[in-house]
Formats: C-alpha cells, structure tokens, sequence
C-alpha cells in the first residue's frame, strides 16, 4: 500500500532548501540591523514558522500525505503551543526581577 | 510455522511504523515544548550574570544552523536516491547527513566548552539550567541520529538497504526533519530574541 | 528468534503474544495493589486513634508516598494495561499489536521500573542508612522544594524520580503501540464508530499518554539536574520558583487522572450493556463525551493549585474549565443509567461492580465539583476531604470499574469462570469496606485534619471518624482476601467457561476461552456495532470456524525487548550511586538490545 502518488523532485528539495537559506539570512539580518528592532521579535517569529512550515510539509513530506499524519503532529503541536501561551499568563508578572518576592497575587 | 499468505493489510492504508512515528514526533512536541516554556518563563530571571547577551554567539550559530539545515537537504536526497534504488548515492548522501550532524554537535562541544571557560555553567544561574538542559537535550537528539544514520549507512554498505525497505530512510529522515525543526525554534527563541 | 516453545519460564521471558503479556501485566499489577494495600493498612493503623506510635513520621511518609505512587504508577495504570494488551486486539478482530516486542518492552519496563521503586524498602543499609528509610518520602506528586536535596539530602527522591523516569517510558512506548493498533489492525468492516466503547476508552487514554508523559518527563529531568548537578530550576534564590514544579507536575498530573479513570469507564459502558441486555444509551455521545474529557482535561490542571497564589484571573478561569469538565462526564453517567432503565438485568458479580462504580463515581465527582470553586476549595485543599474525593473517584471508580472488567473477562482471559456467590460477597465486603473508610474523611477533611501527617491530636474531635476509616480499611483487606481465595479456588475446581457466558456483543466473545493463540482462525468481517447480537438490523455474526482454514504464521518470542528493558534500571542504579561508568553499562545494554531487535528476523 502507498500513500504517495508522487515524490517530489531533487528540484523540489533543492529550491526549498534555498528557500530555508534565504530565511535564515533574512532572520540573521532583523537580528543585526537595528532599524529592525522594534518588531524584532513577530518578524523573527514569522520568519522561523516559515522555516518550520517548509521542512515539516515538504522535508517531512506532511503535504502530500495522509491528512491523519497531519493530525497527529498538529494537535499535539497545538497542545504544546497552547501549554506555553498559557504558562507565559500565568508567570507573566508572578515572579519579580531579579530575585525579589514569592509568586505574588496577580 | 508456515507463512499464511495474508496480506498486511491496514484499516487507514497507512504504515504501522510510519503512524506510530508521526505519533511520536507528536509527543516530542510536548517535551521540547515543556523545555522551550521554562526557558521562556525563566527568561532575564537570571539573578547573577553571564547573561544571554554577553555570551552567544550568533555568527557562530548562524553557521551551526545552516549545517543543520543543509543536513536536512542532504537527508531528502538521501531519500529520494534509496527510493529509486540509486545506493550509490543514497550511502553518500546518507554519510554527508551524518557528517554534518557530527559537525553541528562538534559546533555544541565548541559553544558549550567556551560558555564554561567565560563562567556560565550549569549550576551558575537560571540562564545556565535552562539552556543547557534545552540545547543539551536537542544535542542528544541529534547525536542518537547521527548514530541512527550511520547504522543506515552501514547496512547500506553491507547491500541491506535498498527501495524495498525505503521506509526506514523515510522515518529517519522524519526523526531527523524534526530535530533541525526544534532547533529552528531553538535558534529564534535562545539565541535571536534576546 | 524461532518458533518458541509454548510452556516454561523461556517462554514467558520472550513472549510477544498479547494475551500472555496482559496476564503478566495483572500478576505483576495485582501484586502491587496489594502492596500499595498494605501500607494503606499500616496508614490506617497508625491513625486509628490519636497520638499513635505505631510508625516513626519519617516511617509514615514513606508510606503515603509508596501508597500513592505504587496505586497510581504500579497498579491502577498496569491493571488497565492489562485490558489494554489482552482485550483490545480481540475486540477490533486483530492477531496481535503493531509491535509484539515493543509491548513486551513495555513490560519488562514495568515490572524493572516497579521493582527499582520498590527497592528502596529495602536497600536502607546500602546508603548507611536502616531499612525502611530510604522509600520515597515526598508525597506521590514530589512538591519542589522539598524535593530538592537541600531538604531531601538521601536517596528516597532519587528512588521517586527515577523509577518514575523508568515508568514513563513503558507507558509512552505502550501509548505509540495501541494507537497505531487501534486505528490500523482493525477487521474489515471495524469501522471506527462500531468499536466497543472499551477500545474508545483506550484510544483517548493512549493519546492523553503519549501527550501528558513528556511533561512531567521533563518536570523530573528537572529535578534530577537542580539534585545532582546543581542547577536552580526550582530554586527560589536563583530566581526560579517552586511553583514551576507545580505547574509542570499538574499539566502531567490532570490528564493522568483521565488516563486511570477513562479506561474504568469503558470497561463499564462494556459492561453494562451484556448485563442490562440491552445497547449502551448513546453510543455516539459516549464516544464523544470521551473524547471531549480528553481534550478538556488539559485545560483545568491549576485546579490543583488554587491555595498557591496565582491571582483571580487565573484562578476564575481554571474552576470555570473545571466546572464544565462535569459535562460530558455527567453526561456519561445519565447514559449509564439510561442503558440499565428498562432493561432485563442479571445481576452478575460484573455488574454489581459496574452500578457500584456508577453510584460511588457521583461521590467522587460531586466532592471534586466542590473542589472547583477555589474559595471552597481552600478550605478543602491539603485535607482529609481532598484523601476523600481521591479514593471515591479512584477507587471507588477506578478499581471497582477494573474489578467489573475483572469479573467479565475472567473467564475470557483463564477459561474458567469465577464463582459468583465469592463475588457477591467479595463486591458487598469491598463497597460495604470502602465507604466506612472513605466517606468519614469528608468529614474528617472538614474538621480540620490536614492530609499527610503522621498523627493527630484527640482534640481535633475527629478521633472516632478515623476509627470507623481504619475499620473501612480492613474491610477492604477482607474483602480481597475472598477475592484471591476465588481466584484460587476457580483455578483448578472453577466451572469451565465456553466462547460467551454472559452473551457479549463483541467480538471477544466469538472465540473460544482462552482463546488460541492466534486469536481468530478467521479474520471476521464486521458488518454492526453489536456483530454478537441479533437486532432489529441484523442477525448474529457467525463465529470463526473452531479449526483454521490454513496453517496461520504467528510471530515467535524474542529475548530482545527483556535485554534492552535492562537497560534502564542499569542507567538509573548509575545516578542512584553516583557512578558514571554503570551509566555506560546501561546504555550498552539497551544498544545491544535495541540493535538486536532491529536487525532479528521477525515477522509479524
């Protein structure tokens, strides 16, 4: 049984892998320019999704295959995503800087 | 026992191995996730330096994650040569993968080596635990890979690999795709957001 | 590997045969229960009155954390894995699981994983300590900082962590296993929305697994890096905090209630149903009340931390997430009771247990419905009443669920069945024995007691309630006393069951009891929900042939899983005595078993 009508080409790889060069220049460059800055951070957030999106639908070929597989990557992901959106609310301002008092009242 | 001509057949069409570990790269979200949060959470807690800023080195890793990258190209064509049955260059691209994984981990031994010397270590302060713990379980990642690939390798060179059982080149290639991904991820978070 | 030999103690080390490898599951997990039970004992005697001195507090510490972390991890979790490897490959029409082997390491996993646990009792002596001091003594949920070596300077966290380590890694392996087995080795015609609500169960479970593990994995590594190489990752001068801990234990620690208690009830909405004579009520809705649990299990963990500080938004949201949880479980439980309503009983020793979970689950649930709203619950938290709510949805649900499953499949698994009037008294000896030790701590809880102190002033007014609980407790040892005499009786004098004696509508129930070793000589081809019953729809599927059409290849044994299950505890002894050099020993061990297992011969 297969489940893949067609592998992509050496073409296919080899333009992603530029692709992935590309970006990580592009986010090494955000990095050092300081007119960047300001939006440092959803740029590079961005950026290394791109990145991600690329290796994990083309690389691990999760495009082309069997939603199912989809499934039991994304919603695990997901979850994972979620847990850290979470955990970010509820230390966000729970700890003071630079060792000062307990997890406080919000 | 005689073999029964019974065919595999499968509920989803899909193979065992390669559900099982997609499944798995699933949970793993949730390990490097749970690594990723605390070092997120702890972020600038730090209460004794050396601080991030002062300590990595983005040129350095710059070139770490492009060999992690390129390792995953090399890793594709690895692929797709078993796959149509060229061994020749499926042993060669299988061996570049793993040597540029060796090289990425010779790259942590050199980053992990210098932060020691310039007094960041695990025990110094929370940027030191959490970093080391995070990259230091990535490293381990991707060293049970390069040992994964260099066994493929060998039984390449022993004329047990070929298309018919290109699955396993697949779900390497699976297993490693995602150790360059967390480490995508690594690179943004620890190094370039600062 | 070849053909294995079917008898003595070879075969059963290199089993990779479900059905073998879930008796071993319940021998081993029985056996921990009633260890798990007998520190309960010691727990009880202790409190039976005021100002006890029966154990030390350093001996009494130990035993609330053994108890809890040998129920939770070495007999509940185990007792359904149990049903997990030798009932779902017969339900879904399969000749085994995905990976025989992997399952078997899975066990051998397990046992080595519980047996390091259990080590500690005893090695006192080893760390120049007595015996019986080194057992983990943090709780069963290791709160940092006490955790922390500054405050647990010996080994008993160590023994916690790392056997806790070992463990996870059987669970996540069996988690990979029966996910890939439910959704792919299912007969023809086994479409998903006609699998028994069991298999369901276990599916949800198996994802909450593979998903819950790897947190408290790395809440562990955690601890184990702040013990033994000096990191701050709980460590309040450092800038951390505690609560981390507390966080990453309880993102584990909620769905891990779901993992014990979901598998309970699909073993009563199995259950149910043969005895009632009738289909569950709302197949559909069940299946999906199921899944919404499973989902929504993730979204209320810092329930368990509303005394801790985290602020009234996040406490609001959190009891909101917990309140709505009581929905689909609720549901769950008006469509038990619907499946009975109107049906023709036959009041089996199964069935006893499966109403008895119905009725004490509503206890359990309403106390935990209590607990969700935080200014109720910081009264309740760290009391008796918290050891309440535990024990009724636990054991209460848990344990009398498994107990349904135990006396439903028996015959299936021994080929004998179990006598029923034992049963009747074994059920009304344990029901009658659980609420005498159970119900009291609400009140107990209510009255002041603290959990997790080793005794109690007679002040306190609580000192006949603990009486009647310790009474409740013994009971309770009565009562698996006439269990195991049932068990040994049937053995050899017990009445012999065929394919179906309580007329089942699964496919388990079309093979003879035990079945052959390749379970179905025919793979069947499933055409209804219910392929044993006639309906309205349809009639009775016809059973497999008693002989098989043709010689049918089963996988033989293989000593590998065993060599690389080593491994780990060999790994684990290395931190336990801080010697590098073991650590090599133990990853050779699982090398040399993993690069054996990969390169055998070995068809499925």
């Amino acid at each position: 049984m297969s489940e893949e009508h067609r592998h992509p080409t050496v073409d296919v790889y080899l333009r992603v892998a530029a692709a992935l060069v590309i970006l990580t220049v592009l986010e090494v460059g955000v990095f050092y320019v300081p007119a960047f800055h300001p939006v440092l951070v959803p740029v590079l957030l961005v950026l290394s999704t791109a990145k991600f999106a690329l290796v994990v639908m083309f690389y691990m070929h999760l495009k082309a295959d069997s939603k199912f597989f989809t499934f039991l990557f994304g919603a695990p992901l997901l979850l994972a995503l979620g847990v850290m959106v979470a955990l970010l609310f509820l230390f966000f301002g729970a700890l003071t800087l630079r060792g000062g008092g307990a997890a406080g009242a919000g | 026992m005689t073999h029964a001509a019974t065919a595999h057949h499968t509920s989803m069409g899909l193979d065992n191995r390669k559900m099982a570990f997609w499944a798995f790269i699933g949970s793993e979200c949730l390990l490097f996730g749970s690594l990723i949060s605390t070092y997120l959470v702890y972020k600038g807690r730090s209460v004794v330096g050396p601080y991030p800023h002062e300590i990595l080195n983005i040129p350095f890793t710059s070139v770490s994650t492009f060999d992690l990258l390129m390792s995953s190209l090399m890793m594709v064509l690895a692929l797709a040569a078993v796959q149509r049955g060229d061994m020749k260059w499926g042993k060669i691209w299988l061996f570049s993968t793993a040597l540029l994984g060796l090289v990425f981990l010779g790259g942590q031994v050199i980053e992990f080596t210098e932060f020691v010397h310039k007094g960041l270590t695990m025990s110094t302060n929370l940027f030191g635990c959490t970093f080391f713990v995070l990259t230091g379980t990535h490293g381990a990642h991707v060293a049970v890979g390069v040992l994964w690939l260099l066994t493929l390798w060998v039984r390449a060179l022993q004329g047990k690999l070929g298309p018919a059982n290109a699955m396993t080149v697949e779900i390497t290639g699976l297993y490693w795709h995602f150790v360059d991904v967390v480490w995508i991820i690594i690179f943004t978070v620890v190094y370039l957001i600062q | 590997m070849s053909d294995a030999p079917s008898t003595g103690l070879t075969s059963w080390l290199t089993t990779t045969d479900h059905k073998r490898i879930g008796l071993l599951y319940f021998w081993t997990a029985f056996s921990f229960f009633l260890i798990g039970g007998l520190e309960a004992l010691l727990i009880r005697a202790q409190l039976a009155q005021p100002d006890g001195h029966l154990v030390s507090a350093e001996t009494y510490n130990q035993l609330f954390t053994m108890h809890g972390t040998t129920m939770v991890f070495l007999a509940l979790m185990p007792l359904s894995a149990s049903f997990f490897n030798y009932i779902v490959p017969l339900q879904i029409g399969a000749r085994d699981v995905a990976f025989p082997r992997l399952n078997a390491f899975s066990y051998w996993v397990f046992l080595l994983g519980g047996l390091f646990l259990n080590a500690s009792w005893l090695v006192g002596p080893l760390f120049h300590a007595g015996m019986l001091n080194v057992a983990p003594d943090g709780g069963w949920f290791g709160y940092a900082n006490l955790t922390e070596r500054q405050y647990s300077p010996g080994p008993n966290i160590d023994f916690w962590l790392l056997g806790l380590q070992i463990l996870g890694i059987s669970s996540l392996a069996a988690g990979f296993n029966f996910i890939v087995t439910i959704l792919n080795l299912r007969a023809p015609g086994m479409k998903l929305m006609r699998l028994p609500t069991f298999t369901w169960m276990t599916l949800v479970t198996q994802f909450l697994i593979i998903t819950a593990f790897p947190v408290i994995t790395v809440g562990l590594v955690f601890l184990m890096f702040d013990r033994f190489f000096g990191a701050h990752f709980y460590v309040h001068e450092a800038g951390a905090t505690p609560i981390l801990w507390q966080h990453l234990f309880w993102l584990f620690g909620h769905p891990e209630v779901y993992i014990l208690i979901l598998p309970a009830m699909g073993i009563v909405s199995d259950v149910l149903p043969t005895f009632a004579r009738k289909p569950l009520f709302g197949y559909t809705v069940v299946v999906y009340s199921g899944i919404l649990i499973g989902f929504m299990g993730w979204g209320v963990w810092s329930h368990h931390m509303f005394s801790v500080g985290l602020g009234p938004i996040a406490d609001s949201v959190f009891a909101a997430t917990t309140m709505l949880i009581a929905v689909p479980t609720g549901v769950k439980i008006f469509n038990w009771i619907a499946t009975l309503w109107g049906g023709a009983i036959r009041g089996t020793t199964a069935l006893h247990f499966a109403v008895g979970f119905i009725a004490m689950f509503i206890i359990g649930g309403l106390s935990g419905v209590t607990h969700a709203s935080p200014p109720a619950d910081l009264q309740q938290t760290d009391t008796y009443y918290v050891v309440a709510h535990i024990h009724y949805v636990l054991f209460g649900g848990t344990i009398l669920g498994l107990f349904a499953g135990i006396y439903y499949w028996w015959p299936k698994m021994t080929g004998r069945l179990l006598s029923e009037p034992l049963g009747k008294w074994h059920f009304w000896l344990q029901f009658l024995g659980m609420n005498l030790a159970f119900f009291p701590m609400h009140f107990i809880g209510l009255l002041g007691m603290p959990r997790r102190i080793y005794t109690y002033s007679a002040d306190l007014g609580v000192t006949d309630l603990n009486l009647v609980s310790t009474v409740g407790a013994f009971l309770i040892a009565i009562a698996m006393l006439v269990f195991l005499y049932n068990v040994w009786h049937t053995r050899n004098h017990g009445q012999r069951a065929s394919n179906d004696p309580w007329g089942g509508a699964s496919l388990e129930w079309s093979i003879p009891s035990p079945p052959p070793v390749y379970n179905f000589s025919v793979i069947p081809t499933v055409t209804s929900r219910l392929p044993r019953w006639t309906t309205e729809h349809h009639g009775p599927m016809q059973d497999p042939p008693a002989v098989p059409p043709g010689p049918i290849h089963v996988p033989g044994g293989s000593w590998w899983p065993l060599v690389a299950a080593l491994g780990l505890p060999v790994m684990a002894l290395a931190a336990l005595t801080h010697t590098l050099w073991v650590v090599f020993v133990g990853a050779a061990l699982l090398l040399v078993g993993i690069y054996g297992w990969a390169f055998e011969p070995f068809e499925v």
